[in-house]
């Protein structure tokens, strides 16, 4: 039972994180507010107040906007990395969010614009992505690391697509720059509703699945003696993981490795129980992003850096040193 | 009359378009301990995967009882049959929750574990002497660690059929006559049918009921393990000798190489 108050303790105290998390990002940033203050704001809401305003319009969405995508890639990864068994996969890694940012690009230019849109089509280039890599998987035994360069292969085309259309269709994406690195400062609260729902489904399903996903831990034979229709169950978990990856790709971008970040660390610190790892994620993948944000706003004020940048630059070599690893195992 | 429990009937299964298995009749029958012999590559594995629906036959029927089990829901055989694998990947999770996992046809997809759940895993774990590792990581563990704990989630799943493929591998000797001391008690207490693929001659001689000897994909023998038939066939396939040793009255056969 100790392994479980260790998780338990985990996700006591990312809950008290993430509303740390949540007063620094919406105290801290080009003008500093002290949490009383920021109390009182809200609490006053004079719409023609300027600190309210800000707050409203600006920080609130942002802070959202961060806390919902870290949470929902950080699961997305936990998810893909149990379904493909192998703890180098995560969304950014397989091509998942560039699929999503693919089909988000070509709907902005084809399609006609509507707020449900983005999220939708968001979620079918990721589902296309998903199935695409467990499809390649399925047809032999692939070691970790060449399903890794599967997954490379697969982003390379959506990338690619992504920047033929970034140059066909100049305008159709505002703030496209800002989109292919991942950033949040374009995010206002009207792009985050409809993502929001597909978050907090994706995340109530997920969580649902948690204990199919430890059954898939024990190896595809054994899953099946126990009952389990594994490749459906494969194909409806990674379809969960792309609503939640293509939902925070919608509004968010490119951002990357908080998928592989987070639930690795978490996995570290709790073990392999879904049932913990998908909660625990979800919590601190959205302090992750938050206080990635943080920094990227405020670290080089005047200038704003795009977060994605900021954890590309944390992610990647965390990302070698897993390879490493896994190498000395293999 | 006997019961039967699982029947293949006319079975065949090829792999890369050479046939495993040709044209199998072979039963199971109920309340007993039925062990397949025979060397490596004769496709016992592979019968052992056809009667727990891992492999599908391209021709011919496997059925349970009298329901064919391809047509079964896949929880409903798993409620019935379970199954020991012999299996290179080891799960990255704790003892209990591997055992646990056991329970899982029993459950909704959603559920938590009841009462009843957790019995039958502290009883499987404490059957199979894994209570002290019930904290570990399966990959902490020895071969012979992990085989008891492979084998306390088939018992936690708690059905009347048990396959066990070579449930004695990796274990010390007087672990496998614990582990095979088990087996026999689930079958005399419990009547549980138990269907075992063994390598070591001296305990599918004295734990079975009845022994299926195989080679090259065909069943060449398949009598009451105390049959002289069976013995002789044994004897011609792994070129050695069986003899029969009765002390207080009871029969054990021992195989060695003259």
């Amino acid at each position: 039972m100790e392994r479980n108050n260790k998780a338990r303790l985990l996700i006591l105290l990312s809950t008290v994180g993430l509303a740390v998390s949540v007063l620094m990002g919406l105290c801290l940033g080009t003008s500093n507010i002290r949490p009383t203050v920021l109390v009182a704001t809200l609490f006053a809401g004079e719409p023609d107040d300027f600190l309210y305003r800000i707050l409203l319009t600006v920080r609130l969405p942002r802070v959202t906007a961060a806390l919902l995508s870290g949470s929902a890639l950080a699961v997305s990864g936990a998810i893909i990395q149990s379904v493909l068994n192998n703890p180098l996969a995560s969304p950014n890694i397989i091509g998942v969010n560039a699929g999503a940012g693919l089909f988000v690009l070509l709907a902005s230019a084809f399609l006609p614009t509507d707020p449900l849109l983005l999220p939708l089509s968001a979620f079918s280039g990721a589902l296309l992505a998903c199935m695409l890599v467990l499809a390649i998987t399925m047809t032999g035994r692939l070691s970790r690391v060449l399903l890794v360069l599967t997954g490379f292969a697969v982003n390379s085309i959506f990338s690619a697509g992504m920047n033929t259309i970034m140059i066909l269709y100049p305008d159709a994406y505002v703030g496209a720059g800002n989109f292919l690195v991942g950033g949040l400062s374009s995010v206002t609260s009207n792009v985050l509703v409809y993502p929001s729902v597909f978050i907090a489904a994706g995340f109530i399903l997920a969580l649902l699945c948690s204990k199919g996903l430890n059954i898939l831990n024990l190896g595809a034979d054994s899953a099946k003696t126990l009952g389990m229709n594994v490749n459906a169950c494969r194909c409806a978990y990674l379809a969960i993981a792309a609503i939640l990856a293509g939902a925070a790709v919608s509004f968010a971008g490119m951002i990357g490795f908080v998928g592989l970040l987070v639930p690795h660390g978490v996995k570290l610190m709790i073990g392999q129980d879904n049932r913990y790892v998908i909660p625990a994620s979800a919590l601190t993948g959205g302090i992750f992003v938050i206080l990635c944000d943080l920094l990227a706003r405020t670290l080089f004020l005047p200038y704003e850096l795009p977060v994605g940048i900021l954890m590309s630059l944390m992610g990647g070599p965390f990302f070698l040193y897993l390879i490493l690893k896994n190498r000395r195992k293999e | 009359m006997m019961e039967i429990m699982i029947r293949l009937e006319d079975v065949t299964y090829s792999y890369n378009r050479q046939p495993l298995i040709h044209g199998m009749d072979l039963t199971f029958e109920k309340g007993k301990i039925t062990t397949i012999v025979g060397p490596n590559g004769c496709g016992k594995s592979t019968v052992i995967k056809l009667s727990s629906r891992l492999l599908h036959p391209d021709k011919g029927k496997v059925f349970l009882e009298n329901k064919e089990i391809g047509v079964m829901k896949r929880k409903e055989f798993a409620r019935s049959v379970s199954v020991l694998l012999q299996s290179s990947h080891i799960p990255d999770m704790a003892v209990e929750d591997a055992v646990m996992s056991g329970r899982y046809p029993h459950q909704t997809p959603i559920s938590f574990s009841s009462a009843e759940d957790k019995r039958l895993t502290e009883y499987a774990m404490e059957m199979t002497y894994c209570q002290s590792l019930r904290s570990k990581n399966m990959r902490q563990l020895s071969g012979g660690e992990r085989q008891r704990v492979f084998l306390a989630m088939v018992l936690a799943q708690d059905t009347p059929v048990m396959i066990l493929d070579e449930p004695t591998t990796y274990l010390d000797i007087n672990v496998s006559y614990e582990i095979m001391e088990l087996i026999n008690s689930l079958n005399r207490k419990l009547g549980k049918t138990i269907v075992l693929v063994l390598h070591d001659l001296n305990l599918a001689l004295n734990y079975s009921d009845r022994l299926a000897v195989m080679e090259n994909g065909k069943v060449v023998a398949y009598e009451e393990a105390s049959d002289h038939r069976v013995h002789r066939c044994i004897s011609d396939i792994f070129k050695v000798d069986i003899r029969r040793l009765t002390e207080k009255g009871k029969s054990y056969y021992y195989s060695f190489k003259l």
